[in-house]
């Protein structure tokens, strides 16, 4: 067994004679020299990774005013920033959206505004107390301005991640990008062959302590990330490192439409090759990772898998799915990875950059569990009216108005001979057709694309669906499209009365 | 290549496409049209030798139209290159070569938008879109 320390890998940067290769490169040299032959050869492997990671934000101190203020809020070009610390502490989160323009700029912009020498608008506002007398601030600061900028990111470098597509017969807008239609694309993340934690999968190297290539500045690993699951190898990784020293190359703000902004994190970590088991992990390639797709049409946090996928199937641009060739798209950038991993190679190669040792593995085995929910969950059967009145779309437009003045119902579902669901007829369509005096069929005056519910769908999820469609109520149907009942947005108004 | 026809709103329920496609014997390909009641908006494909017959055709009927020579605008300073266009584009505009670098192919492109909304940077704006 060849075995190599932390020390006589330092002592060779220094001396300058290390040998360092990227995750690519190690692929090919454990390949042709095996991995005892690797260990002799490489004493450095680096990683690279660029993508959208949300968890992620920047801790700011501001400096004292004159007369000093105990910040209680605090908002930088108009996104709000948590300041329920100290005074003038502030954490600007990735995702927290503009109070004024929304989607179009968040928190990621700010950050990315400020490294790029742009100043933002600071408004504070504070109840005032005898030692922090003030009670409104407003200035213009820049990252030179605030004493310390320091990026701190709970949940980053996902060890691999789900690929995202669409059974529906929507395009939906999601944090995995636009989805279309009956599986009309899969987007996915992650660097696959470059990914860190999927180039050290028993986390020997990194952990707690561990020196990385952040935004293009030296930072550190503070420990597992939040969501950490290493047993399915979804490992996240929390990293800290000072914004005031980053380049925008690797950090950029994003939108994603519909969802909001998101952060993209340039992130690069060294895994110093101490023996045959890490030469050998960190050779892994795309078609050794694989994930699911996962159907994001689902309004769940339990989204069918449809298929497994490996990276190298992501990369080829397509994948086959329910029987098509389905195009792939990639929301991290392969290319800036190669970047990020080339450039690491090339600091320590130089002697700018020394690998360090966790001073705390990373836990292994662990799971994330779902919420705890107390309060109870209602469902569409727990609410919707069964007593629901429907008309034949043969019936007059005289006998549907007839029906709703006699039963109070809004909404009358249309059906067909055999019963199921064609159409829906409301009280407005009714006054519609009687001022053009038409008096037809109510098959000529129906809506015929009903939005429809299932009694066993959660109230939320049906809630949405009304607010989306821009409708009033849902026929809830069967298997069989047989109208069992109505749920109507007064239903679950009155809902949410009996809870508050 | 792509042509974009403006139809003002006096003309807009008049059938100029038609009467021009059957004036001059050349073929459109209509790939985008939108109409309301201040104007209509057409892109469409026409064979380069044919373009000056279907110009005239269409402005003696009171049309205005444009050459889309670059239908879509790629910024490289905000692009980073993932690839989230690649797979929503209809006719392939995009694409990513062997060093994982964005290729974008200008004539392929009919306006129609979808990539513009997938892009988390910004980098893509549609030309001549009022």
């Amino acid at each position: 067994m060849v075995k190599k320390t932390i020390h006589e890998i330092n002592a060779k940067i220094r001396d300058g004679s290390v040998s360092v290769v990227t995750a690519e490169e190690m692929v090919d040299i454990v390949g042709e020299l095996g991995s005892e032959g690797a260990v002799r050869e490489v004493d450095v492997v680096t990683t690279g990774t660029f993508g959208a990671m949300c968890s992620s934000g920047v801790w700011f101190n501001l400096g004292h005013s004159e007369p000093p203020i105990k910040m209680q809020k605090v908002w930088m070009n108009d996104v709000e920033a948590y300041t329920g610390v100290a005074a003038v502490d502030a954490y600007m989160g990735a995702t927290q959206l503009s109070e004024s323009l929304g989607m179009d700029y968040g928190g990621a912009h700010v950050i990315e505004d400020l490294l790029r020498g742009k100043s933002v608008n600071v408004h504070a506002i504070s109840h005032g107390t005898d030692c922090y007398p003030r009670k409104v601030l407003d200035t213009s600061l820049a990252l030179e301005d605030m004493n310390q900028a320091i990026m701190i990111n709970p949940r980053n470098a996902y060890q691999k991640y789900n690929a995202a597509t669409n059974s529906s017969k929507q395009t939906i807008h999601t944090y995995m990008g636009s989805l279309l239609p009956r599986f009309g694309n899969i987007t996915y993340s992650g660097a696959g062959v470059l990914s860190p934690l999927s180039n050290d999968p028993e986390y020997r190297t990194i952990g707690t302590g561990t020196r990385i290539f952040l935004g293009g500045a030296q930072g550190y690993v503070v420990g597992q990330g939040t969501q950490h699951s290493s047993a399915g190898s979804f490992g996240t990784l929390m990293v800290q490192g000072d914004l005031k020293k980053m380049n925008p190359e690797f950090i950029r703000a994003a939108n994603f439409t519909g969802y909001g902004t998101s952060l993209y994190v340039g992130m690069g970590i060294p895994i110093p090759v101490l023996d045959e088991r890490i030469a050998q992990a960190a050779a892994v390639r795309d078609a050794d990772i694989t994930t699911n797709i996962l159907d994001y049409s689902i309004p769940s946090r339990d989204r069918p898998a449809l298929r497994q996928v490996t990276y190298e199937e992501l990369r080829s641009g397509h994948v086959e799915l329910e029987g098509r060739d389905v195009a792939t798209s990639s929301l991290s950038s392969f290319k800036r990875a190669r970047l990020i991993a080339a450039e690491l190679k090339d600091w320590i190669v130089k002697g700018d950059f020394f690998v360090s040792m966790p001073v705390e593995r990373l836990p292994e085995n662990t799971t994330s569990h779902p919420m705890k929910e107390t309060e109870g969950v209602s469902f569409v059967s727990d609410i919707m009216s069964v007593s629901v009145v429907t008309i034949d779309k043969d019936a007059s437009v005289y006998k549907a108005a007839k029906i709703i003045m006699e039963t109070a119902f809004n909404h009358l579902p249309v059906v067909s001979k055999d019963n199921s669901l064609v159409g829906i007829v409301t009280a407005w369509d009714i006054s519609k057709a009687v001022s053009q005096d038409k008096f037809d069929l109510v098959e000529d005056i129906m809506t015929r694309k009903v939005v429809t519910a299932k009694a066993d769908e959660q109230v939320a999820v049906v809630a949405r669906r009304l607010d989306v469609n821009g409708v009033s109520a849902l026929p809830v149907v069967n298997g069989e499209n047989n109208v069992v009942g109505i749920v109507t947005s007064d239903d679950i108004s009155k809902l949410f009365a009996r809870r508050h | 290549m792509k042509i974009k026809i403006n139809i003002s709103s006096e003309t807009v329920t008049k059938p100029i496409i038609a009467e021009s496609i059957l004036e001059t014997g050349v073929l459109l390909n209509v790939s985008q049209a939108h109409f309301d009641r201040s104007h209509g908006e057409v892109v469409a494909d026409v064979l380069e030798e044919h373009y000056e017959k279907m110009y005239n055709a269409l402005t003696s009927r009171g049309a205005r139209v444009t050459k889309l020579d670059a239908p879509i605008e790629w910024n490289r300073e905000e692009c980073v290159e993932c690839s989230a266009c690649v797979s929503v584009c209809p006719t392939r505009v995009f694409s990513l070569d062997e060093d994982y670098s964005l290729m974008v192919d200008q004539a392929k492109c009919i306006q129609c938008g979808t990539c513009v909304e997938m892009c988390p940077h910004r980098a893509l704006t549609l030309l001549n879109n009022k």
